[in-house]
């Protein structure tokens, strides 16, 4: 067992974990917060992407104690004052999303797409950065027309500021 | 995932030490590879020694006809750096093609190149660039370095701490990638060096992982051209060969990604 403290959407906390927890588990089992899904479980199919101290990664092929030390955010992190995220706000409005399973590691991946290429954004670039999520649903058109309007959204609003 | 106890390595010596005091460690550096291993009960190190804490075990430098990347560099931060992409823009090209971005966040050059999937595309650049592995007990060769599949020149303790690369005259990667795990189903690294001497490595297809084409290599040599690499034709004897692609499939693979390597490189 190690005594694992990192800051998780903001708030530091501290646990008790045997090394082979996985960042999922100590994410979802020890702190409660389930909106990081474990889908494939082999590193496939992105539904598990948190941001490590701002990078998107798969907390399913991470170890807790790996992350100890870092600020990580989940999906659970991502809104503030009631406000949906833009990212959240535009897979709402566009239907991104069916039945939601992807939708919490479409979101955190959109989120780090956007910050790292903002307005430059086109549609190729949307469907290449993505192919680390899967979806069963949608045939992604949807989150792909999200992740645009999204972009958009936030690179107006970066302006305006 | 079986029982283990992580250790974070504050120096290279340290790391060293701490794998000789573990019945059966191994180090751990992005993990993209070992941790999903051991999820699957497919490894069981007792002990892990974490990498990628070492102060200085990661970063890009240039100096003169030189890169040199830390060997806990993530994929991310080659295909991202400026001066990579400035010096070798094919290596950049390589990296920002590994697995998929939450996979580059997190993989690094010293561990790919550490465990030598026979499918992996660092291994192809190291190769074909004649780069040199640089562990904490000496210089290797690529040449010396690659040694089968999942097998390497590495002691047991030995730890990789940077790789240099001779920036080449020109280079370029092509992959054909597994659409699901995005590994090489075929990949082939073409380089002229600044000596003019030809190098092409080729990964996803040997049965003992990475090779260089000697043949394709003596034909650009005479005539660097797409179609002089497209003119090669590679024995299916001794390649790679399951549901995802047969030995044929997989030796015509290489002629054509020479001649669209080539064809990138100019």
């Amino acid at each position: 067992m190690t005594t694992v403290s990192m800051t998780v959407n903001g708030k530091t906390v501290s646990a008790d974990v045997e090394d082979r927890t996985l960042l999922v588990s100590f994410l979802r089992e020890t702190l409660g917060l389930t909106g990081t899904h474990v889908g494939c479980d082999t590193s496939q199919c992105g539904a598990c992407v948190v941001h490590i101290d701002g990078r998107a990664v798969k907390s399913c092929t991470t170890l807790a104690v790996q992350a100890a030390g870092t600020a990580v955010t989940t999906i659970e992190g991502l809104s503030s004052g009631g406000e949906l995220h833009p990212v959240q706000a535009a897979f709402r409005d566009n239907h991104g999303l069916q039945c939601g399973f992807c939708t919490p590691g479409m979101i955190m991946t959109s989120v780090d797409i956007i910050n790292r290429h903002g307005a430059h954004l086109d549609e190729a670039t949307v469907r290449h950065e993505l192919e680390g999520n899967i979806c069963r649903c949608t045939g992604y058109h949807n989150i792909v027309k999200s992740v645009l309007d999204a972009a958009g959204r936030m690179t107006t609003s970066a302006a305006a500021e | 995932m079986y029982s283990t106890s992580y250790h974070k390595a504050a120096s290279v010596a340290e790391a060293e030490s701490l794998l000789a005091g573990a019945s059966d460690g191994k180090y751990l550096a992005g993990g993209q590879t070992l941790i999903p291993t051991m999820k699957q009960r497919l490894a069981a190190p007792t002990d892990l020694v974490d990498l990628t804490k070492i102060p200085g075990l990661a970063g890009v430098e240039v100096s003169g006809n030189t890169v040199k990347i830390g060997a806990a560099t993530r994929h991310y931060d080659v295909a991202s750096s400026a001066s990579v992409k400035s010096a070798i823009p094919a290596l950049a090209a390589l990296a920002s093609g590994i697995g998929d971005p939450a996979v580059r966040y997190q993989g690094t050059i010293g561990g790919s190149l550490a465990n030598n999937d026979p499918s992996a595309d660092y291994p192809a650049a190291v190769l074909a660039l004649g780069a040199t592995i640089h562990t904490n007990k000496r210089a290797i060769s690529a040449d010396d370095y690659f040694q089968g599949m999942f097998t390497t020149a590495l002691e047991d303790s030995e730890i990789i701490t940077a790789v240099s690369f001779p920036v080449p005259a020109k280079a370029a990667y092509v992959k054909f990638p597994n659409p699901a795990s995005r590994y090489a189903l075929a990949g082939v690294f073409v380089a002229k060096l600044a000596d003019g001497s030809v190098r092409v490595a080729v990964t996803g297809v040997g049965e003992s992982g990475v090779f260089r084409a000697s043949a394709i290599e003596a034909a650009l040599a005479a005539n660097w051209s797409a179609d002089s690499a497209g003119s090669i034709a590679i024995s299916p004897e001794g390649v790679l060969s399951d549901i995802h692609g047969s030995a044929d499939y997989r030796a015509n693979l290489v002629s054509v990604l020479a001649k669209r390597a080539v064809a990138a490189a100019g």
